[in-house]
Parts: C-alpha cells; structure tokens; sequence
C-alpha cells in the first residue's frame, strides 16, 4: 500500500481528499442533524449531479469548458440549491419539510434531462453517482483544500452562534445574531461540503458521511463540543477504511465507507446496550404537569 | 395610574394594533413600563400576551403603534444584551439536543460577545455567577435534557440573566413546572428585581399566586383593561373576573368572531 502511495499520484490525492471531508462533512453534519435537517443533504447532493451534468453537457459544444473542472458547475448548483431551498422553507413556513422533495426531484429530473441529451450514462457519470478512488484528480485537491480551510475557518468564527441557532433560532435572534445570513452562509457551506466530498463517497451517498457518525456521536456525547469529537473519528475512520479496503478489494468506495459507517453506529448501539447504558431515545418530551 | 418622567421608563408601547389576517389580536395599546418595577401581564388564553410580547421583541411588526425600549426606538434598538427573554418555547425544546447546561447559559453572552469573538475568562465567571444565582451550579456538566422541568426553567432563566440584563421577559414560564418549583420561582424573581433591580415582565393566564409577588399588573385581553398596582388590581373587580372567570372571557371574545 505505502509503495503504491508513493507511487501514485492518484492514490494522495484520494487519500487527502478523503481526510478533507472525513472531518468536514461530520462537522457539518452535527450542525444539519441537531437541525433536523439531515434530508437537506439528499437534495443537496441531487443537486450538485445536475451541475455536473449540465456542464458534460455544455462541455460537448463549448470547447473552453472541457479542461475545467466540473466539480465547479457542481457547486455552482449546489449552492443556488441551497439558497432556493432557504426561500421554499420561508414561503411554506408550516410545511419546511416540502423544499426537500422539490429540489431533490427536480434537481434529479433536469440532472436526467442534461444526461440524455449528452447521450446518456458513460463511466465518468458513473463515477460521480458512487465515488472513486482513481477519479480525483490534484485539481480536485486543490479546490477541496481550498474549501476545507474556509469552511473550517467559518465555523470556528460562528461556532457560538450556530449553536445557538440551532438550539433556540428565536431566542438567538431576539439576543442580536443575524440569523438570517449565518443561516444562508451555513446552507452554502453545507452546499459546498456536499459538492466536495461527491468525488470520493459520490453524490448518491454524501449524505451518509453527514449523517451516519453525527448518529453515533449523539449516543456518546455528553456535551456539544464532545458531539465533533466523536463524529470527525468516526468519520475519519470510515473514510480512510472504507478507501483502503475499496482499493485492494477494487471496489467502489462510498459504498465501502457508508458500510463502515454502519458498522460503527451499529456497534456503538448493541454496545450501549451491552454495557446495560440506556440508549439516546428522542421522544418528544411529554408534559408533566 | 403613573406620571413619571420619560427617562425612567424601560418600555415604552404607544398605540400599537395587531392583526392575524384580518383577524384582530391587539387594539390600541398603550402601556407604559417603569425601570425597576416588576409587572405581571395577564390575560385568558389566546388574550395577544405572548404578541405583545414578541411586538416589544422585534420579532414580530405592529401595524400601527411604536414601542420604545430605554426610549430608544425599536427600529433604532441596538443593545439586545440589556433584554433577557425566556420564550414559552423554552421548555418544550428538544430534551435530545446534546448540549450541557453550561453551554446552554454560555448562549446568553453570544450576542454581547459579538462574531467572530471568543468567550474569555470573564465570561466563564459571569456563567458561573449566573448558575449560581438560580442555584443549579451543581448541574452545569449534565445535559440539559436530563433535568426536570423546574430546573430547566432555571437554567434559561440564568441564561436570560448572564449578560446582566436590565429587563427581563418570561412568558408563561411556569406551565408544566411542579407548584412547588412554581413557589420557589416566584421567590427567585422578586430577588432579582429587588436586590439587583432588574426590571421583570412576567407574562401568565394563572394570577392566583402572582399578584403577591408584583409590582404592577396589566390585564390585556384584545385591548388593555386594567394597568396599575397590584394592590389596586386586588381590590378591582377585575381580579375576580380574571382569576376566576378566565374561560368565560375567553368564550366570549372567541364567539364574537
């Protein structure tokens, strides 16, 4: 393995990417699963392929856009997904749960539209739907490096009121935090994490890097800040894994690390129970009057 | 009812009208609330308390009418550290949130601290006097879903009070808190407001046991029907009609829609 590393070119930046977003999507995922958002992350995702594919499509008739990256017109989508999605959650304030579906479906049918007329599925597409650990590229690295310190950089600096948010949005804004735009920026954010971590997990399982280590975290944690602790190991550990294994057995990674992921959350629960400690339930609390 | 001079009042509500579609909530209010002074807004259910409420907030926007804080204008209102607000949906929070009770007071400073600032060592002091204050320092480390609900409503009352605010709004911060948690509540606030002068708006539908812990009482029921002394308010015909009668109120205002 450490031989072939050196060796490859391909094999770092798979490796450096999936250390990038083995941090940043848990982290964000704390975020998006105390907000109860966790589906956000599916349209998102959805999303970010109709980027991609508009660009294979366009990339046919505009000879300048070949040599450029489409992870770009990826995010692009993502994050003009994303700030619609905002919009829908004010318009249908009772029903915030109908952005997701709207975007989701429609992101996938002009995704699916784009695809035929660029004369449907090739392997590329198909790496983007399940990840790969040969298809990126150090341009690929270079542009996750770039949105991994900026993104790290943010929550740093937001940290206290995103908690807040998420924890108690009125009374946040009642105490003088823009809720609005640290709630736009953080949707961007989220866009910009999803469209990075699609080239090794792919866009059909992001979500479950966002979401499968937050659910174990939230059965170990006794404070927030011990919830990022958790989740980027679990995190980390299913990413770099999962691309070890998909390697040499040549199989697809995202499949491989959600498995891992799974694996953990699962071990963690019979553990708990094991160990004869309760598990985190979330019910609604029941009033006692 | 009050003179005084302008200066000393914390909370300045002139004519303000609010509606639900076209479905009125509040008429015409004027209140007046004085620095120090603790005030229990009562009204039946359903009355345009927790409105006015989140009128004097910002959170919502009146049609009609101005609202002052320190005479200063909403619009123009800055200093939201001064405000500590305890919402009536601050108990039915998510109980799965893994937040510990110290962060869940930490968030009281947020807004004071500013972005992109840390919390400092002086911070950490003023959560831990706040903790303290309501008497659940023992607790800061456990998570704020474990608790009872008598004790949650303490830590958002210290959260509330940890920038040192110079008024502070509960609405209806004892529904679903056991009677005597209610009693020692009660004790706690009118602590607050005499020993550190902090002005209380205290928004309830019970007014048994609050009148004898007031300063001031205003009955607000679409429009405003009473504001003045407790002691007035006792001896009033109101007290009855509104300590007894509540439903029937209620009844009657709703069927005339």
């Amino acid at each position: 393995m450490l031989d072939s590393f050196f060796k490859y070119e391909f094999l770092q930046n798979a490796f450096f990417v999936g250390l990038m977003i083995g941090f940043l999507a848990p982290v964000l995922g704390v975020f998006i699963v105390v907000r109860k958002l966790a589906l956000i992350t599916d349209a998102l995702s959805h999303i970010t392929l109709t980027g991609i594919a508009f660009h294979l499509l366009i990339a046919q008739s505009i000879v300048w856009l070949q040599p450029v990256n489409p992870l770009y017109m990826g995010m692009c989508f993502s994050v003009a997904g994303s700030l619609f999605m905002e919009k829908l959650r004010h318009i249908y304030t009772a029903y915030q749960e109908l952005a997701v579906p709207i975007i989701l479906s429609s992101g996938i049918g002009l995704g699916v539209v784009f695809i035929s007329l660029a004369d449907g599925f090739n392997n590329d597409l198909f790496n983007y739907l399940f990840g790969s650990v040969i298809a990126v590229t150090r341009n690929d690295l270079w542009t996750i490096a770039f949105v991994a310190v900026a993104i790290t950089g943010l929550l740093l600096f937001l940290y206290k009121e995103l908690l807040f948010l998420s924890f108690d949005e009125e009374q946040a804004k009642v105490s003088g935090i823009p809720g609005k735009w640290i709630n736009s920026l953080f949707i961007i954010m989220t866009a910009l994490v999803i469209a990075s971590s699609m080239r090794i997990v792919g866009i059909l399982l992001v979500s479950s890097l966002m979401i499968l280590p937050v659910a174990a975290a939230i059965q170990l944690a006794k404070s927030f800040k011990q919830m990022f602790l958790y989740a980027v190991l679990i995190g980390e550990t299913s990413v770099i894994t999962g691309l070890v294994s998909a390697f040499y057995l040549n199989l697809a990674p995202g499949g491989m690390i959600v498995i891992i992921a799974l694996t953990i959350l699962l071990v963690v629960l019979f553990g708990r129970k094991l160990a004869g400690l309760p598990l985190q339930t979330f019910r609604k609390k029941v009033q006692s009057v | 009812m009050y003179k005084h001079t302008e200066e000393s009042l914390a909370v300045q509500i002139k004519n303000v009208t609010f509606q639900y579609g076209n479905q009125p909530v509040l008429e015409n209010i004027d209140l007046s609330i004085k620095k120090g002074s603790f005030l229990g807004l009562v009204g039946p259910n359903g009355s345009g308390k927790s409105t006015l409420i989140k009128i004097l907030l910002g959170l919502k926007k009146p049609i009609e009418g101005e609202v002052s804080l320190f005479n200063t204008p909403l619009q123009k209102f800055k200093k939201w550290e001064k405000i500590g607000y305890v919402s009536q949906k601050a108990n039915s929070f998510n109980t799965g949130f893994p937040v510990t009770v110290y962060e869940v007071v930490s968030m009281g400073l947020y807004g004071k601290v500013g972005l992109l600032r840390f919390l400092n060592r002086k911070h950490k002091q003023q959560i831990y006097e706040a903790l303290q204050r309501v008497g659940m320092s023992d607790f800061k480390d456990r998570n704020i879903g474990e608790l009872s609900g008598g004790q949650q409503q303490r830590v958002f009352i210290a959260r509330a009070l940890v920038s040192n605010p110079e008024i502070l709004i509960l609405d209806e911060p004892t529904v679903g808190v056991d009677s005597t948690s209610v009693q020692h509540f009660y004790k706690l606030l009118a602590q607050l407001n005499q020993q550190k002068n902090i002005t209380l708006i205290l928004v309830t539908h019970d007014i048994g046991v609050m009148t004898s812990y007031v300063s001031d009482v205003a009955c607000l029921n679409k429009t405003l029907h009473f504001h003045g002394s407790s002691k007035d308010f006792e001896e009033s015909d109101l007290s009855s009609l509104y300590g007894h009668d509540v439903q029937v109120i209620t009844h009657d205002h709703g069927g005339a829609h």
